[in-house]
């Protein structure tokens, strides 16, 4: 009676086989993906090494490009890595407050339709083209200054147009991340509100926040259209955000590999015709070099303030 | 210093939902009081409306009165940051501040509030509190490193510590033993035993044993069923209730029919 229903036969390494299999079918997929996203990060940065190293020198992050004509090898980029830090500045300064207040609205206080209408908007914001928040910018100043207005600020204000929403979404989603024990932990301390969300919300999450921010300036320093609309070219070093047109590294470099190849001479050993070429490239890996100083400045500032972990 | 709490045809509300319903009760200064009943028969929102935590929910109220010592605490010209003030609180799970020291999180209640302390005061204070929770002996030589790194139980006696460096006439404790071990949670038991001297103590609890270990009166709540209000079946001295309750439905909750 006992063998008359035999026991199904133990399939273990059927099984185990075909599970290896899928098993290094599936790594092998998910490695060969990771390698075609690195493809181009890795050809970008060789290229960019490759090029840009040749006219980078001191010389070339000291001087202006003012009085630099034909296939001279002087000149530099200090008044576009000036504008391009002013600008950049002056956008993280007006879209960092309005975009952590309202991230704070959004988690802390908004409710029903208004808080629904301000996430609708951010992310239409989020969308918006970068050419379109530098007409914005343009067309603003035209209706306040007459037409023609170009200075930094505009550019500023253009690029925090584009900065804010992304600062919005990256603070209310670290907010959200901070645990509602310790909202109530402080409440019920007999603490106000106002100083729960400041001393314990935000302190809590103050490095999310940094690296929100960093995220949100290296997503605006490489813009260049709206930059081409509001800041315009120059080849002067200009620290004034309000008065004149202002370089930046972005538009600098478009401008640069617009202008081409340089006919020389035959026998002029100072002409050299891809001087304007080679000036893009150092100016694109003095941008990216800068995006990476910042990035790090913000891992470290967002490793000091991390919540304190562990015995250490 | 401390004091009682009387409340009096109390109703809460989540939005237009009926959480608990018709609650009266007095609870008596410097004792223990213990709420036990199944889960989700509102006895922690119950708790919360003691001091005031309950509407830190969007769209929570209460109609009645609850008041301590005679005054209200639901008056409009009462300031629900005060009242937490006076009524201290600490949660099932430990919450201390991820971000500050053992000796910060002790003094989050004054720090957290702007309050200047001389360093010397704030010493004090810190070993006051930290021994009031017995906790001192423990963490004595490390009081700047982090409040994380301490155990779950000692954590939660850093959380107490916390509670009553403000020094509340009334202590709430929302199952503070649920996620602590045996020997931890008798630490506690042991510190609240200690604590009724000073401070008027309110604890919800699943454990029934842990009622009638600490408590001198308990009140039983129950709920019909989903969606129907938890309600207040009755309260008495814990021996009392543990030995010949009033109420059928006590009988079965303690006796293990249900719930």
């Amino acid at each position: 009676m006992a063998t008359a229903t035999a026991a199904p036969a133990f399939q273990v390494h059927r099984i185990e086989t075909r599970r290896r299999v899928t098993n290094h079918v599936m790594t092998g997929l998910v490695v060969l993906a990771f390698l075609l996203a690195m493809t181009p990060l890795v050809s970008v940065t060789w290229s960019v090494i490759a090029e840009g190293y040749k006219q980078l020198s001191p010389y070339f992050l000291t001087h202006s490009m003012r009085g630099v004509f034909g296939g001279s090898e002087s000149g530099g980029i200090y008044h576009a890595m000036l504008g391009t830090v002013l600008i950049t500045l002056a956008a993280t300064v007006i879209s960092v407050p309005i975009g952590l207040f309202t991230a704070i609205y959004l988690v802390e206080y908004g409710r029903g339709p208004l808080a629904r209408a301000v996430t609708f908007f951010v992310d239409v914001m989020t969308g918006i083209p970068s050419i379109v928040a530098g007409l914005f910018a343009y067309a603003l100043f035209a209706v306040i200054l007459g037409p023609g207005a170009t200075f930094g600020l505009i550019g500023g204000i253009a690029l925090s147009v584009l900065m804010t929403p992304v600062v919005v979404r990256s603070s209310e989603e670290m907010l959200r991340l901070v645990p509602n024990e310790l909202r109530e932990a402080a409440l019920a301390l007999g603490v106000p509100k106002w100083l729960t969300v400041v001393k314990v919300v935000l302190r809590t999450a103050v490095a999310g926040l940094t690296t929100g921010v960093m995220i949100a300036i290296a997503r605006v320093i490489g813009e260049t259209a709206p930059l081409l609309l509001t800041a315009g070219f120059s080849d002067s070093i200009n620290s004034d955000l309000f008065h004149g047109r202002m370089m930046t590294l972005p538009v600098f470099i478009y401008s640069s590999w617009h202008k081409g190849y340089v006919p020389c001479n035959a026998g002029d050993v100072a002409c050299n015709p891809n001087i304007n070429f080679e000036r893009a490239w150092a100016a694109a890996l003095t941008l990216i070099v800068i995006v990476m100083l910042l990035n790090l400045v913000a891992r470290l500032v967002a490793r000091f303030f991390a919540p304190k972990t562990g015995t250490h | 210093m401390a004091q009682r709490i009387d409340v009096k045809d109390l109703n809460i509300y989540y939005g237009s939902f009926l959480a608990v319903a018709d609650v009266t009760m007095n609870i008596p200064a410097r004792s223990v009081t213990a709420f036990i009943g199944p889960s989700g028969c509102g006895k922690s929102t119950f708790l919360r409306t003691l001091n005031r935590m309950h509407e830190v929910i969007p769209g929570a109220r209460v109609e009645g009165s609850v008041s301590v010592e005679g005054v209200s605490l639901y008056s409009s010209d009462v300031d629900p940051v005060a009242v937490r003030r006076q009524i201290g609180m600490v949660f099932q799970r430990p919450n201390p501040f991820p971000t500050m020291s053992i000796a910060e999180n002790v003094l989050a209640g004054v720090r957290l509030n702007n309050r200047r302390m001389s360093r010397s005061d704030a010493a004090d204070l810190v070993e006051e509190s930290l021994t009031g929770a017995n906790l001192w002996n423990e963490v004595k030589d490390r009081l700047d490193k982090p409040g994380s790194s301490l155990s779950g139980g000692q954590q939660q006696r850093l959380c107490i510590a916390r509670a009553i460096a403000v020094r509340p006439q009334i202590l709430l404790m929302d199952e503070p033993c649920s996620a602590l071990d045996p020997i931890s949670t008798l630490a506690i038991e042991d510190l609240i035993q200690d604590l009724k001297d000073e401070y008027t103590i309110v604890i919800v609890t699943h454990n029934m044993q842990q009622a009638a270990r600490v408590s001198e009166q308990t009140a039983f709540f129950n709920i019909e069923g989903t969606g129907k209000p938890g309600r207040l079946i009755e309260m008495d001295d814990t021996r009392v209730m543990f030995s010949s309750p009033s109420r059928k439905e006590t009988e079965d909750y303690i006796s293990g029919r249900f719930g």
